[in-house]
């Protein structure tokens, strides 16, 4: 381990080392040609030092500007304090904007200077004028507990909820993480769990929610579905936006599937098309994790695709736009997780070509 | 924007030298006071320099100067005169006066030349290896200290001959062996590799100019001076009595984590000599106002309650009116006088005080957090006031921008020509002179050349007090909303400023390595703190004002008598450079943080460590200690806020441990402190103040 840390070190030191052959550039570049070897050399080594402190003190000005990335401001005012004057013209606040090019075994980086019109700035019309500091405020605990409103980050982070699926004694933590454990009674759904074998890893976590969280589920979902077309773009925004919807997506997927079921069988188009466009809300979700639901969702997708009939009148309703939307949820479905679950494409792929054929 | 620093180059010198000599006093002082327990370190019979005690010696220097000076201005008389008092024979005087003319720098430097082979240096460092190596274990932690300083002397020492070669090949053999926290310094080390490098380079004067301290048991002591006895290793030998200052201590030896937990500073441990003095930490009494002035006014407040609260309110005054010991006499400091507001501001506080919930354990703290959007151009610094209704911010493009967080708006006072025809005796005087046409949401304040480091509130709210990179701490009316003072006297960056709690008084301190304590009514600063071997990155006042505390880049808290001007307490531990000290209210404890991550929690009494916090992932940049004290609240740059059980380390303190005998001193290091992480969205945290009703207040920008 030592010996890894030490090699790379050495790596380091000989990386940052200018070299006598820049030094002979830079020197030619202001007009003192001929610099010998002897010199070159030795002024690269001092200009490496001098660099090295400047580097040094400019770290102390990002360190008390409370940030975590040097700027080119940091480095200017670090040559202000060793009376040296700064380098103009690299005020840029994000990054350097390096050019690089190679070319007969060399590598070089350069600043490109691009030419600007004088006259086309000065006819432009001004840019906006950034906007004002504001002030705003918002609970980020309550008692020791978050709330989960978009402000605060998410209970779970998809990382998170990723490695649940493989260990649930994360699923527990995450789940108590936030608050102390509530009394519970257990009131988990057996019936949405279809496997016994997924029903018993289930029950090492506990499935409840809070009143609030009850509420905005109804909400959605009524919203989801309803004839409100405002309310509901706005209730498939904020499952596509908001965080913290982890806890309810066992839920929300129930829901989808089992509406989904009712549907096809009632043939109602117009609802099949609400409840796919949940799926993609949820698919959208950056922060919820989804593989745990696939087992839910894709058949009620796949039902979509394939179903013989999906709506009353198939020469009048355009059932084809449901088939297409729901192909392409399949599809994204597919490239989000082909690399878990290799079975998915396959298998599906059978039931797609099967029904085909059978038609 | 430009700007030069050339002319206060006279100046800088001096604040260098001034830095230096109070470090030879301080070194002189302490060698004064040598207990029979402590031992310097120079090794009988290796060289006969070295055999007359340290304090005859340097008394020694002292004279010779004082008699060189009296021989320069030509006071013949008093020169005899003293030299016969002495007993200092001429030719003392002679081989004194050829050394001093050489420059201090060269003549420090000079410690560093020898002749010896530089292939062997590879080989006293391994044999010294080899020898701690197989030493007792409970020897071969304490021994092994030693290695550090030996490792950079001997490279300096390398460098310093012009070996370069040999000087690199030592650093890359020897260099992964030397502990994590050193990296950092070694890194800078590794740049040296030239003699005229090492002139001007601030890590190199540290080492040359002052002596590393190393605290060790008699045993371990004995051991190591055995071996060297035996081995006859001249440069080791000399490195050691030059460079190193070994307190020995009667005891047990340390164990590793013991050790662990103090050193990291760039020059070592403390001395114990050095948190000797008495602190008064306890807290000013309090003036006997409240009484009276309470009953006055809780007519208006309400009729059923007032009664209730009386008897609430009795016990803790009593407890406040009884001396404690160990506060400072009110008078030991000058403070300025109480006016009407102020009392009226100290009943508000005791009003609210009455209200507030408890927090602990079972019942943590709510979090408000207030972000600030659009700041494009990076916030530095963020504040709050004491009554939690204002929130400055600093930025780095030189603006102060004041927030009002309560429902009142920020209004400024009105013209003169209308202020005139206002009634001076009326009561609600302060009311009329204000300016409801001016009312807005926020200020902002102009007058800085560079990134505002940091601003301070006065404890009345009317003034604000500002520090900034372009070297100048500006005092700004937040009645007026405009610059009135301009103090200058640091001529680097200044990196941190605060106001004391009792008003009148500030603190400020920077790049310069100095802290400065200044009053608003003088140009000039009261008192100039220099010890400290880098940027003095944070002040903070004790709750009492008669303290200061600086924290600092050389990784060393040190606590300051602001009557005095004497440094007290040396706390050493962290292993980077420190960014944020607390005080816990009642002025027993104090917490500090910074780019290590660790928070730690010491006793001021003794100087002692009581515990380390662990858990943050990024430079911590704000402490706060609730207002009973028993929850410290962290924050940082990794986004996130963490809640520490200081109630408990308080249970589970061991009050056995003596500081005299640094092994029987432990730190809490328990995980279980940790009582919460609650993390932002994207937003690092640069404040967390509790308000009087222990309502946790959070800040920070929001970066995306």
């Amino acid at each position: 381990m030592a010996d890894k840390e030490h090699k790379e070190h050495k790596e380091q030191k000989i990386g940052s080392h200018l070299s006598g052959e820049s030094v002979r550039v830079i020197s030619e570049s202001i007009g003192i040609v001929g610099l010998p070897d002897d010199a070159a050399g030795h002024l690269a080594e001092d200009c490496t030092y001098r660099l090295k402190q400047l580097i040094q003190e400019s770290v102390k000005f990002m360190q008390h500007g409370k940030r975590r990335k040097l700027s080119t401001a940091d480095f200017d005012n670090a040559l202000r304090l060793k009376n040296i004057e700064p380098v103009y013209g690299f005020k840029d606040k994000d990054f350097i904007p390096f050019r690089y090019a190679s070319g007969g075994g060399r590598e070089l980086h350069f600043n490109e200077e691009k030419e600007f019109d004088l006259q086309e700035i000065i006819n432009s019309s001004l840019p906006k004028i950034p906007l004002e500091v504001s002030l705003r405020a918002h609970w980020l605990s309550i008692e020791g507990i978050q709330p989960s409103i978009p402000e605060n980050p998410p209970p779970a982070t998809k990382d998170q909820q990723k490695s649940e699926i493989l260990d649930t004694a994360v699923k527990t933590a995450i789940d108590k993480a936030p608050k102390v454990k509530p009394q519970t009674d257990n009131v988990k759904s057996k019936h949405r769990h279809k496997t016994a074998d997924l029903a018993k890893i289930k029950e090492l976590s506990t499935h409840e929610l809070s009143v609030e969280q009850q509420l905005y589920y109804k909400e959605i979902t009524e919203a989801c579905v309803g004839p409100d077309e405002g309310r509901r773009s706005e209730a498939l925004q904020s499952l596509a936006s908001d965080p913290g919807l982890h806890q309810m997506l066992p839920r929300f997927s129930t829901f989808i599937s089992e509406g989904v079921k009712i549907n096809v069988v009632q043939n109602n188009l117009a609802l099949l098309i609400y409840l796919m466009r949940m799926v993609k809300s949820l698919m959208d979700n950056q922060t919820l994790y989804l593989e745990k639901y696939l087992h839910e969702l894709v058949p009620a997708v796949c039902t979509c695709i394939v179903s013989k009939q999906l709506c009353m009148r198939p020469d009048v309703d355009n059932h084809w736009a449901l088939r297409d939307f729901a192909a392409r949820l399949m599809a994204q479905i597919c490239k989000n997780f082909s690399t878990n679950y290799q079975q998915y494409s396959g298998s599906d792929n059978k039931d797609v070509q099967s029904s085909i054929t059978s038609r | 924007m430009y700007r030069n620093y050339t002319e206060y180059n006279f100046t800088c010198v001096y604040i260098y030298g001034c830095s230096e000599s109070t470090v030879f006093q301080n070194m002189a002082s302490n060698t004064q006071n040598v207990t029979p327990g402590t031992a310097s370190v120079g090794i009988p019979g290796m060289s006969g320099l070295h055999d007359t005690p340290k304090a005859d010696f340097s008394d020694k220097q002292t004279l010779l100067a004082v008699l060189q000076f009296l021989k320069k201005n030509n006071l013949k008389e008093t020169e005899n005169l003293l030299k016969r008092e002495a007993g200092i024979k001429d030719d003392d005087v002679k081989p004194q006066s050829v050394t001093s003319t050489e420059s201090d720098v060269s003549h420090a430097l000079a410690a560093y030349k020898s002749s010896d082979d530089p292939s062997l240096y590879g080989d006293y460092y391994t044999d010294l290896k080899a020898f701690i190596e197989s030493c007792l274990d409970v020897h071969k932690v304490e021994l092994s200290t030693i290695l550090y300083p030996v490792f950079v002397h001997m490279y300096l020492e390398l460098v310093y001959n012009e070996h370069e070669k040999y000087a690199q090949s030592f650093f890359i053999k020897f260099h992964g062996d030397q502990e994590g926290y050193y990296q950092e310094d070694l890194k800078q080390l590794s740049t040296v590799t030239k003699k005229e490098h090492m002139k001007g380079n601030q890590l190199m004067e540290n080492f040359k100019a002052s002596k590393f301290t190393i605290k060790m048991s008699r045993d371990s002591y004995n051991h190591l001076k055995r071996h060297l006895q035996e081995k006859e290793m001249k440069p080791l030998l000399n490195i050691i009595q030059e460079h190193l200052f070994i307190d020995v201590f009667d005891g047990v030896p340390r164990n590793k984590q013991q050790i662990q937990s103090t050193s990291g500073a760039i020059l070592g441990e403390s001395e114990r000599e050095a948190n000797k003095a008495k602190v008064y930490y306890g807290l000013l009494k309090e003036p006997d106002i409240n009484i009276p002035m309470e009953e006055e006014d809780e007519p208006p407040e309400g009729d059923d309650k007032p009664k209730k609260k009386k008897v609430k309110k009795d016990p803790l005054l009593m407890k406040k009116s009884k001396n404690d010991p160990n506060a400072p006499a009110i008078t030991r400091i000058p403070l300025p006088e109480l006016k009407d507001q102020d009392k009226m501001e100290k009943i508000n506080a005791f009003r609210e005080a009455m209200k507030r919930v408890k927090v602990g354990k079972d019942n943590l703290p709510s979090i408000c957090f207030y972000t600030l959007t659009n700041s494009f151009q990076g916030v530095t610094c963020i504040e709050v006031t004491e009554d939690s209704s204002l929130l400055s911010a600093g930025f780095a493009d030189s603006s102060i921008r004041v927030f009002t967080v309560s429902p009142n708006k920020l209004r400024g006072m009105k013209p003169p020509n209308e202020l005139e025809i206002i009634d001076k005796e009326a009561d609600d005087v302060l009311e009329r002179m204000m300016d409801d046409r001016t009312s807005t949401d926020y200020k902002l304040l102009l007058g800085h050349s560079g990134p505002v480091y940091a601003t301070s509130f006065s404890p009345d709210r009317r003034y604000l007090i500002s520090a900034s990179e372009d070297g100048t701490i500006r005092l700004w009316s937040l009645l007026l909303w405009s610059n009135l003072v301009c103090y200058k006297g640091h001529n680097f960056p200044v990196w941190d400023v605060k106001f004391s709690p009792h008003g009148h008084y500030f603190a400020s301190c920077g790049h310069d390595r100095t802290a400065r304590l200044w009053s608003m009514d003088h140009p000039q600063p009261l008192r100039v703190y220099s010890g400290h071997l880098s940027d003095v990155d944070t002040v903070q006042f004790h709750p009492n004002s008669n303290y200061l505390a600086t924290g600092s880049t050389d990784r060393v808290i040190r606590i300051w008598d602001n009557l005095t001007g004497g440094c007290v307490r040396i706390l050493t531990g962290h292993k980077g450079t420190v960014h944020v000290l607390s005080f816990s209210p009642d002025g027993r404890f104090l917490a500090s943080s910074g780019a290590d991550t660790n928070i730690f929690l010491w006793d001021i009494a003794t100087g002692n460590l009581m515990a380390c916090m662990k858990g943050h992932t990024e430079t911590v940049y704000c402490l706060c200690f609730c207002r009973d004290g028993g929850v410290l609240a962290s924050g940082g740059i990794d986004n996130s806020i963490r809640l520490w059980n200081i109630q408990k380390v308080l249970q589970d303190h061991d009050t056995e441990s003596d500081a005299n005998i640094p092994s029987t001193v432990n730190v809490n290091e328990n995980p279980n402190l940790s009582l919460g992480v609650f993390p932002t969205k994207a937003t690092p945290v640069l404040s967390v103040h509790f308000t009087r009703r222990n309502l946790l207040l959070a800040s920070g920008p929001l970066q995306l």
